[in-house]
């Protein structure tokens, strides 16, 4: 799995990306965020933001949403392009 | 027709475009609307200097892709550009072009319009303003999203 952060988030955790090559008591976007933020800080404050928005495989989903091995996850602040 | 989403680092010709448009649809384009973003000088703050651009390359440009063929199903437009430029902008540098070639007026105004409102809400771009006093990221207007949501079936 795939797991890509953007703009003030991924200056918050002051890296772009990471890959999991095997998944643990992972079945949602939930279960993804748990484990990074039990690594405490900077994790834990950064991603515990009530406007974060999550995708997976490219497409906006709720925290809810099932993920798997080859899966693309992403987290990214509210998009201020244009 | 090129491309028809560009994400890139360089600047675009509004003429260049305008003329890919002109020439797409031989006898049938009654009219080209187009809309061009322009960095300025203030923002969430005063005297920017320049911006930031980021954004999430595959997703971004699918997301463009999707709101281009959204137009189409509610409009009859003949094309549909986007070209949004990314990395570090200064004031008065083009930011953003959405062009819509149609028959007539009224679907390319709309179209374009559509698209742009469109493109604030959900394309994944983020946009960090830079300033004599450091660098901050531009936050999420609500007046952009009021603009979304006055389209008839907005998500």
């Amino acid at each position: 799995m795939n797991i890509l952060f953007f703009a003030r988030l991924r200056e918050q955790l002051n890296t772009d990306q990471e890959s999991w090559h095997k998944l643990q008591d992972i079945n949602t976007v939930e279960d993804v965020l748990r484990q990074l933020q039990a690594r405490g800080e900077p994790w834990l404050s950064a991603l515990n933001n009530p406007k974060l928005i999550i995708s997976v495989n490219q497409e906006v989903v709720s925290a809810n949403h099932p993920v798997t091995l080859t899966d693309e996850v992403a987290f990214f602040p509210p998009v201020t392009g244009g | 027709m090129p491309e028809m989403v560009l994400i890139q680092t360089a600047d675009f010709s509004v003429e260049q475009e305008y003329q890919q448009l002109r020439n797409a649809n031989p006898g049938t384009t009654g009219a080209i609307c187009s809309f061009v973003g322009l960095v300025r000088e203030f923002g969430d703050r005063p005297d920017i200097q320049g911006m930031f651009l980021e954004h999430y390359p595959g997703m971004t440009e699918k997301c463009l892709y999707k709101l281009i063929e959204q137009a189409k199903t509610k409009w009859n437009i003949h094309q549909a550009k986007v070209i949004h430029r990314v990395g570090t902008l200064h004031v008065d540098d083009q930011i953003v072009f959405v062009g819509v070639s149609s028959a007539h007026r009224a679907d390319a105004f709309a179209a374009c319009e559509y698209i742009m409102d469109y493109l604030k809400t959900d394309a994944p771009f983020w946009k960090k303003e830079l300033s004599a006093d450091g660098s901050l990221w531009v936050e999420a207007k609500a007046s952009d999203q009021a603009r979304k949501h006055k389209w008839p079936s907005a998500r």
